[in-house]
This record gives C-alpha cells, sequence and structure tokens, in this order.
C-alpha cells in the first residue's frame, strides 16, 4: 500500500473524500487539457465537468485492487480524450444547423482586462498555430507541453508506443517554430 | 528547459480551472432540523436536489444521481425557515433528473397551501393527466425532494393521509403540525362529507380550504361529491378549485 498516492488512499478509503481529493489534485490539468483541446472556454467546462462526472461513476463500481492499480492522472485524461473524439466525431456528423458560426470564445468572463490582452498576445496566436498541426502532432504537444505530462502517460492516454509520442512531438515543436518563423 | 521560448509560450497555455467548476460536478450535503427530526439535504448548482431521511443517505443519493456528493458547512439560503414553516418561498429546486410527468406533478403539488389538503386526482387534474390518479401516487413515492415539494399535502379521496415517502405517522406529524386540523377532517370523512359550501357566498370548497374554514355552522352544508353540491346551486371555489378533476 506503500506505493500508493494520497488520491487513491483516499478513493479507497471513502469515494467522495477520495472524489475530492482526484479533484483538487488534477482539476488545472483536465481543465487546461480541455480548453487547448476544444479551444473554447465554456465547452473547457463541458468537458472537464462531464470528465470528472465519468471518473467519479467509473471508480465507484470499481473494487479497491482496481483502485490501487490506477494511474490517476493518465485514466482522467484517457476520459477525457474519449469524450472529446466522441464530441468531435458526433459533430462532424450532423450538418451545422446555424450558419451563423459563433464566435471563438476563450475568453474567461471573469478574467480582468490585462489578463486578457496579455494572454491574446500569448496565447491566441499559438493556439492558432498549434490547430494548424497534423493531430496526432497537436495532441502530443498538447499533452506533453501544455499539459506538462511525462511520455509515458502519453503513451498511455493516446494509446501509442512511447517512441511514437517522442516523435510526433518533435516533429510538432519543429513545425511550430517553422509556422512561427513564417508570421 | 523553458529557456526554449516556444516551450515556455505552450507551457504559458495552461490555465486554471474555474473556481465554479466543482459546483457543476458534485453536490453538496448538510444535516438540517425539520418538525419530523433531523434531515440530511443535498444541493447542486441548481438547487436541492434531495431530502433524505434517517440511515444510507450517501448510498441513497449515489444510487439516484451518479454524483460526487461533498460535506456543506452551510445549508442553502432559505433552507432551514422553509423546512420549519412549510412556507412555499423556498430555496430553488433542481428537479433536471426528473421525468416531465414527475415534474409537473410535483409543480401541481407546490401550488397546494399550508395546511390545506388535496385528494390525488386534483393533483393528477393540475398536472394535466386526469387519468392518471395511481401514476401520481407512484411519483410522489419517489418525490426527491419532500416538505419542499409538499407531497404531505396531498391526502385519498376517502379522507385517509394514505402513503408518505417517510412513513405515514411523519405524513400525520408535518399536517398536524402546520394547522390541519386532523379529527374534525376525520369526523367528516365518517358522515361522508368531502366538500363543504356555504349558503352566503353559494361557493363549494374542499374541506381544508381557508374559504372553507371561514364558514360559519349555520350556513355550512356537507356534500359527499361536488355533483351533489353542483346540483344544488352551488359554483366550485376558484382558490382550492375542486372542479379540477375527474368526476
Amino acid at each position: 500500500m506503500d506505493c500508493l498516492d494520497p488520491v487513491q488512499k483516499a478513493l479507497l478509503d471513502d469515494l467522495d473524500g477520495g472524489f475530492a481529493e482526484l479533484y483538487g489534485a488534477h482539476r488545472d490539468v483536465v481543465f487546461s487539457t480541455a480548453l487547448r483541446l476544444s479551444g473554447r472556454w465554456a465547452d473547457a467546462e463541458d468537458l472537464a465537468a462531464e470528465t470528472f462526472l465519468r471518473a467519479y461513476r467509473a471508480v465507484a463500481g470499481y473494487d479497491a485492487e482496481r483502485i490501487a492499480a490506477l494511474r490517476t492522472r493518465p485514466w482522467l485524461l484517457t476520459i477525457l480524450m474519449n469524450i472529446w473524439r466522441n464530441c468531435a466525431r458526433a459533430k462532424s456528423r450532423r450538418p451545422p444547423l446555424d450558419l451563423r458560426e459563433e464566435p471563438v470564445d476563450t475568453v474567461d468572463p471573469r478574467e480582468g482586462v490585462e489578463e486578457a490582452a496579455m494572454r491574446r498576445e500569448t496565447g491566441d496566436e499559438l493556439t492558432e498555430l498549434l490547430a494548424l498541426l497534423p493531430e496526432e502532432q497537436r495532441l502530443a504537444v498538447l499533452l506533453r507541453h501544455v499539459s506538462d505530462l511525462p511520455v509515458s502517460e502519453i503513451a498511455t492516454v493516446l494509446r501509442i508506443p512511447e517512441g511514437t509520442v517522442k516523435s510526433h512531438v518533435s516533429r510538432g515543436l519543429k513545425r511550430l517554430r517553422t509556422l512561427g518563423g513564417v508570421r | 528547459m523553458n529557456d526554449d521560448p516556444l516551450l515556455a509560450r505552450l507551457a504559458g497555455l495552461a490555465v486554471e480551472a474555474p473556481a465554479g467548476l466543482l459546483d457543476r460536478i458534485a453536490a453538496r450535503w448538510i444535516a438540517v432540523p425539520s418538525p419530523i427530526g433531523e434531515l440530511s439535504v443535498a444541493w447542486t448548482a441548481r438547487g436541492v436536489a434531495y431530502v433524505h431521511q434517517g440511515d444510507g443517505f450517501t448510498a441513497a443519493f449515489r444510487a439516484r444521481f451518479g454524483r460526487p456528493l461533498l460535506p456543506a458547512t452551510r445549508p442553502p439560503a432559505g433552507l432551514v425557515p422553509a423546512l420549519r414553516t412549510g412556507r412555499p418561498s423556498g430555496p430553488a429546486l433542481d428537479l433536471e433528473e426528473l421525468g416531465d410527468f414527475q415534474r409537473d406533478v410535483l409543480r401541481a403539488v407546490q401550488a397546494i397551501p399550508r395546511g390545506e389538503v388535496r385528494p390525488y386526482a386534483w393533483v393528477a387534474a393540475r398536472a394535466g393527466r386526469p387519468g392518471a390518479v395511481r401514476a401520481v401516487g407512484t411519483a410522489l413515492a419517489r418525490n426527491p425532494v419532500p416538505l419542499l415539494v409538499p407531497c404531505h399535502r396531498v391526502t385519498r379521496a376517502d379522507g385517509a393521509l394514505g402513503e408518505y415517502v417517510f412513513g405515514p405517522a411523519a405524513k400525520q406529524r408535518l399536517l398536524l403540525a402546520e394547522g390541519v386540523d386532523l379529527d374534525r377532517l376525520d369526523g367528516l370523512a365518517r358522515e361522508r362529507v368531502f366538500y363543504l359550501a356555504s349558503d352566503t357566498t353559494g361557493v363549494v370548497c374542499f374541506p381544508t380550504c381557508h374559504n372553507a374554514r371561514r364558514i360559519t355552522p349555520a350556513h355550512r352544508h356537507g356534500f359527499r361529491t361536488l355533483g351533489a353540491a353542483r346540483t344544488a346551486g352551488y359554483r366550485p371555489c376558484r382558490t382550492c378549485r375542486p372542479d379540477l378533476q375527474a368526476a
């Protein structure tokens, strides 16, 4: 039991108390990943909320052995990735009902003007460039350098070998540098 | 490695989760006093979702809502007074997880004033499904927010109190606590009187309607059916609406 992290210990002790630990430990990485995947603040809130809800419902059915074997961060991000992929697939399947495209909105309504201005300078240009990458490179770069996951966890989340993760990351970075240089 | 400006900018795309996110996922709960003893109450960002009495609260909530449940330090505004007084100006309710019929039934029940009772058939009619009297009973038996949606004020047409989520004894205690004269109702039911009319106003009411309680004995007439009262020339009260049920 010594190899268990505090989140797993809390989950084994009490499901609801454990959930609070799970949320506290991983809310930022789940939300950041959701935001940079979807590109919109409101979608990120939906994605992140649904991820934690499904995680809770899943772990409610797990026995102690399964909880002890859980690597909580890549597990959560795998759930997030599945929800996001299903949403993206559902969206592409049905034609857009409204031709008026909603404005791209990554702004938190509570964010201050200063912060927003700063984020716009550092954030938006880079997210635009990220959007130009092939999907496998974009996801690898995002999980490695925005979400700050180790390569081994990215391999779990994307279900690809570690070597492939590394090559997607390095190709993605190279491409970003080229694209960024052109601008 | 953040000497690399590109990596530093990528790392800068990480953000903190917004403060309100947890409330979209987890419900909060607290134990509060009520006229029938301590209750456990759970609520979401939308409002109160669950009121429970006795053991097994956490397990029951989990089975019903499948949502994390975290302890709160204080109840939502208005909850404790609403439970104590039975008045309708309580906290917002979260009835999102319910089906349309059950939600319509609960809304209909919310219209029954404190200190009054209505039959199941009246609730069915008010919910827009006059034939669904038995289904109303089922919907009320599964009322997630008893007391706040006062399903204890729905009683059987024959004058018996009927079933209750927290048991018939709790139903009786709640009705007595809000001033329903159960002995008088019982006496009327024994005489097969389920409607009271006033010959000064020409109006017929349910016996607990505040208009019926004002009728003096000399002008009061009891009826077994609404049809009989109508034949005798009385019109249904516009406050308690005894006409709102299948004949």
